[in-house]
């Protein structure tokens, strides 16, 4: 039987587990305990969980993250989402097949009353933004219940294996992310003014000021806080293409979450689509899980998303395609292959320039919208309610921080009717850390041939600066009043040596050119993410320039773990002076065949394209209604059921509103749709307070 | 350019099928309203259910050319507004309820209504998951059915469109002008009409509209909470109404709609007046004991959302149809006490006739019955 677990990582543990027996229509697997059945189905090779009532389409995991219900599945008897239950001992798993069965039941249960339970700030999500606002709450003796849907805290910190950008001082730079969290966590959990609720997801808000939450996931309390503040991060935009609901097409989210947190190999073959942070992350992401990255394209003349990320990646062997676009993804049961092409200046295909390549996972990774629907409610019933992080303005997590902290203080101020004086460097950091990449700047080097001195290969100004504070000769300068530079070397300072800015540095752009044993067979020492397993001294590598060109293959002369920095190797090599000054990465994927073309072009499918997941309507049923005059999305709701299914709208409202766009329906005539409890779809018992297990006494 | 021979106001439940039978009669229509499309007012807020099966002639005569308009609109015009024919029960459990039901069944079957009690037995086999503890039978109405109000009223739109109705949305009437005893023109926020008839279809604002032509209706709205669920596969397709009082709320009712979803509503108890339409924290809490109690098989049912409408009710609990005797270009149809989903299509039928004087002599006294002249002191049985 297949197995898609992740053995080892160059950079997660991976803890003990236990391992339980379920049965998967009927046939016996094996998963861990506790782990969500997603997860479980995934690591033994199973990617289709349902198929829809309209037209039985083969349906996939899409989310992870309990907002869309597409991976529903039957547990025994019962129809729950695979990415929110977690794995039992001899469970009885179907996929859903059209509409589920209610199963029978004789007994109505105990009812409980409904708990009700005031607090002063009610923080939903404990992701990089509530944490740190939790944080401040609590040191201000604020009365705080924080609330979150997942088992732990750090919301999307958890995923990010990589080391973060920003400065040390403020933002943690040079930390990865999940250990980032753990810190915040830490720190959270030593306030005693902070209740903490896990596996608590906000259902409803209600027009007499109170929220219904989903404590444990089934105890039903309604929470009167005096404000709300709406953490809640961010949910991946969707884009429509034929086959874009295939198994096999998700975001890049749910791809972290099934490989970082799930330790899932979730895919052999992986595409991306979009060049922003997100979608090059996640490359680099699938690199380190053993996952070969076919290729990247975005539809822009350059990637969205750090420099840095896409040159690392480039290096590594993953062609990126910018001036590209998705035509279809292609396949009977599951994504085998993705048809892309080249886009002209209006981003319209070129006709003859489709390149089919082989594939079983396309990552849809096209930007993400704000989740504020809870806040806009709140808003709407009168409620005080703040936003941060990406829930106000999708930014980087180091500045969802600077945004919780910030929100924290005012929420502070405000119940203490005292104001508080957010202090003007915490704004100003934000703002440089929430700024999109800046202008790209050859970083100067120093060129000669003697000595020891570090080569930079950032080349775009970015809000990032740790490799200036490691620096023991303070040698490395970027302006401290604005981390948006590129770092310079100061020769008259000197380097010893010591490599701590090539581990440090969260782009891996930092080399270090030796000329003090040889002056013309200098040693180079580069950063390696991927552990110590694969590659040793006296292996031979693939040394490629900042480009990705290869400069030739050269022998490792030493591999060492590099000091303080989790994970992070220092490899070294002895290459000629010209080339040396040159290098800048290795080849990681060295099997050209991976990225190559198919030769048969898979034409185009000519289904419609599907814009309402949970409903499956196609852009042609939206479009014919727009052209009839309709404007109003409740009134384009009401006809196609767009947006009525269990996710709500919240994948298919951008896909509408570009529609109408493109219709030339004027922004002023369109009326957005109404916002109604519940957010997630909660079983009728929980609100007549009847506890699970209890029934069956 | 701006004169009709009819101005409704109101795109709602009421007006768009009264606006497609003027329309189809060749007359010049005008709809106003303030919302953005049609149906952004109560109708949306109805959760479907369509019976014959009332407690006065009126009524039953006005549904029962309502269930012939819904059941046989997807094989005449193709729009699938998931018609069913499902039927309405009402389940007894006390004494009272089964005398109140047998009593009425008398009735109704005298206007030919499909209807019939069912004795504890048979009821048990027909409705297995009901909580058999104190059930004494219950009536069944197979006729009865349900639809979709959203899609109904977006095919009486697109209906009313091709039979050359005019629609004016996000415009609100904000004055009539009047000589005598006529409306010589409207005013709205964009613009100003004549119309030789005016309709006052306003829904919950009916009262206001109506203010505004110099007329008292008393029609005033009260607010009750609706839920829908995730779809299952079908075990119910019968609206399911019970009477009973709790602490809290009086009766309330759900079915299993075409597309497996199941949809609910409760009556709060004292009635919510007002027209707050945001729903509240009370609801879920309390339906979901009830329904579950008599239904243990719904506790496994995921709910989806809720919301909140209103109910226009006039004192006897029935609709306020009809021109008026003070302003005679005037024209009701007001106060449908939260059935303006069901009665609207058969009522459009016949208030459009009204309106160009075609009213056979006994269609002439459905109608009567629902003169604003009335003394209101009336009750409707199942209010």
């Amino acid at each position: 039987m297949s197995d898609y677990r992740i053995k080892e990582h160059p950079v997660l543990d991976i803890p003990p587990t236990q391992e339980v027996t379920f049965f998967w229509e009927g046939r016996e697997m094996k998963g861990q305990e506790g782990e969500m059945i997603s997860a479980a189905l995934f690591a033994n090779g199973v990617r289709t969980f349902s198929y829809h009532q309209k037209d039985d389409a083969p349906l996939g995991l899409f989310c992870a993250n309990g907002q869309c219900g597409q991976c529903t599945v039957i547990v025994n008897g019962r129809p729950l989402k695979a990415c929110m239950t977690p794995l039992r001992s001899n469970m009885r798993i179907e996929p859903l097949r059209g509409l589920p069965v209610l199963s029978a039941e004789e007994e109505s249960g105990t009812f409980h009353e409904i708990e009700d339970v005031e607090t002063d700030v009610l923080i939903i999500g404990g992701g990089p933004a509530g944490l740190t606002a939790a944080i401040e709450l609590g040191k201000a003796g604020v009365r705080t219940l924080l609330i979150d849907d997942k088992d732990k805290l750090g919301g999307k910190l958890v995923l990010q294996t990589h080391k973060f950008f920003g400065s040390v001082e403020d933002s943690f730079a040079g930390t990865r992310g999940f250990e980032i969290g753990r810190f915040l966590e830490k720190e959270v959990r030593s306030l005693s003014s902070v209740e903490i609720w896990l596996d608590t997801a906000a259902i409803a808000v209600y027009s007499d000021k109170k929220v219904g939450v989903l404590k444990n996931n089934e105890t039903y309390v309604l929470v009167t806080p005096r404000i709300i503040l709406n953490a809640t991060g961010a949910r991946e935009k969707s884009l429509p293409f034929p086959g874009n609901t295939l198994p096999g097409v998700y975001g890049a989210g749910a791809f972290q979450t099934l490989v970082n947190r799930d330790l899932v190999k979730a895919s052999d073959k992986l595409f991306i689509v979009g060049g922003g942070n997100v979608g090059l992350i996640a490359g680099y992401h699938a690199l380190q899980a053993g996952i070969d990255v076919v290729g990247l394209i975005e539809a822009q003349k350059d990637v969205g998303g750090y420099r840095v990320h896409k040159d690392k990646l480039v290096r590594m062997g993953v062609p990126v395609y910018t001036r590209h676009t998705v035509v279809s993804a292609n396949g009977d049961k599951a994504v085998e292959s993705v048809t892309v092409a080249s886009v002209d200046d209006s981003f319209r295909v070129v006709p003859g320039t489709e390149k089919t390549f082989s594939c079983d996972t396309l990552l849809i990774a096209v930007g993400l919208d704000p989740v504020n629907e809870f806040h806009l409610q709140a808003l709407d019933f009168g409620m005080e309610s703040y936003l941060a992080g990406d829930a106000e303005e999708i930014a980087e997590a180091s500045a969802a921080m600077f945004s919780g902290k910030i929100k924290g203080l005012e929420i502070t101020g405000k119940l203490k009717k005292e104001s508080k004086k957010i202090p003007a460097e915490w704004t100003k950091k934000m703002e440089i850390l929430k700024s999109r990449p800046g202008r790209d700047v050859e970083p100067q080097t120093s060129g000669h041939n003697q000595g020891v001195y570090p080569v930079f290969n950032c080349g775009q100004e970015i809000p990032c600066n740790p490799c200036t504070s490691v620096c023991p000769k303070n040698a490395i300068y970027i302006d401290p009043e604005n981390m948006m530079g590129v770092p310079v070397f100061l020769e008259d300072k000197g380097c010893i040596g010591c490599m701590q800015c090539v581990a440090i540095c969260p782009g891996l752009a930092v080399t270090l050119v030796d000329f003090r044993k040889e002056s013309d067979m200098p040693t180079v020492t580069l950063p390696y993410e991927f552990g110590d397993k694969g590659l040793n001294a006296g292996d031979k590598a693939f040394v490629t320039d900042k480009a990705g060109n290869p400069l030739g293959e050269y022998e490792v002369i030493s591999l060492r773990k590099a000091g303080k920095v989790s994970n992070t190797y220092l490899v070294q090599f002895r290459m000629p002076a010209e080339e040396a000054k040159k290098a800048a990465g290795l080849i990681i994927q060295e099997d050209h065949t991976v990225t190559e073309p198919l030769r048969e072009y898979i034409p185009e499918i000519r289904d419609d394209e599907i814009v309402c997941r949970c409903e499956r309507v196609t852009a042609g049923e939206i479009r014919e209604l727009i052209r009839k005059g309709v404007r109003d999305i409740n009134q384009l709701k009401a006809i196609t059921r767009a947006g009525m299914g269990a996710c709500g709208g919240k994948t298919c409202q951008s896909i509408i509103l570009r529609l109408m766009r493109e219709e030339g329906a004027d922004v002023s005539e369109i009326t957005r749709d109404t916002l109604r409890p519940l957010f997630f779809d909660t079983p009728l018992r929980y609100f007549a307070g009847i506890k699970d297990g209890e029934s069956h006494e | 350019m701006n004169n009709y021979d009819v101005i409704i106001i109101g795109a709602g439940s009421v007006g768009t099928p009264l606006a497609m039978y003027l329309g189809r009669a060749g007359k010049k229509v005008l709809v106003l309203d303030e919302k953005p499309s049609p149906g952004q007012g109560q109708n949306k807020r109805a959760i479907g259910g369509i019976r014959a099966t009332h407690s006065d002639r009126s009524k039953i005569l006005i549904c029962q050319k309502s269930l012939e308009i819904f059941s046989t609109w997807e094989e005449t015009y193709g729009d699938p507004i998931e018609w069913e024919k499902g039927g309405y029960s009402y389940p007894a459990y006390t004494e009272t309820h089964e005398k109140t039901y047998k009593e009425l069944l008398i009735k109704q079957k005298k206007y030919g209504l499909n209807i019939d009690w069912l004795d504890r037995d048979d009821y048990l086999k027909m409705f297995p998951m009901i909580n058999p503890e104190g059930l004494r039978g219950g009536t069944f109405s197979p006729d009865d059915g349900s639809a979709s109000p959203m899609r109904s009223i977006n095919a009486f739109y697109f209906n009313a469109l091709e039979n050359g109705v005019t629609f004016h949305f996000r415009e609100k009437v904000i004055a009539m002008e009047k000589k005598g005893t006529q409306i010589t023109s409207i005013r709205t926020d964009k613009g100003t009409y004549h119309g030789d008839v005016v309709v006052n279809a306003a829904g919950g604002f009916a009262a206001e509209v109506a203010r505004l032509a110099g007329i008292d209706v008393p029609v005033n709205p009260d607010s009750h909470e609706g839920g829908i669920t995730d779809a299952v596969q079908p075990i119910l397709p019968t609206m399911i109404v019970d009477m009973r009082e709790a602490p809290g709320s009086k009766n309330y009712y759900f079915y299993q709609h075409k597309t497996g979803q199941f949809i609910f509503c409760i009556t709060p108890s004292p009635a919510i007046l007002g027209k707050d339409e945001r729903p509240t924290s009370r609801f879920l809490p309390q339906i979901s004991r009830r329904m579950i109690d008599l239904m243990p098989i719904l506790k496994n049912l995921n709910v989806r959302r809720t919301w909140r409408g209103l109910y226009p009710n006039t004192p006897d609990g029935f609709p306020i149809v009809g021109f008026t005797r003070d302003v005679e270009n005037y024209y009701n149809m007001v106060g449908m006490c939260g059935q303006g989903y069901m009665l609207g299509p058969g009522l459009g039928y016949y208030a459009s006739k009204d309106i160009l004087g075609e009213l056979s002599t006994q269609e002439k006294e459905i109608l009567n019955d629902l003169t604003l002249y009335r003394d209101f002191s009336g009750q409707e049985a199942f209010k």
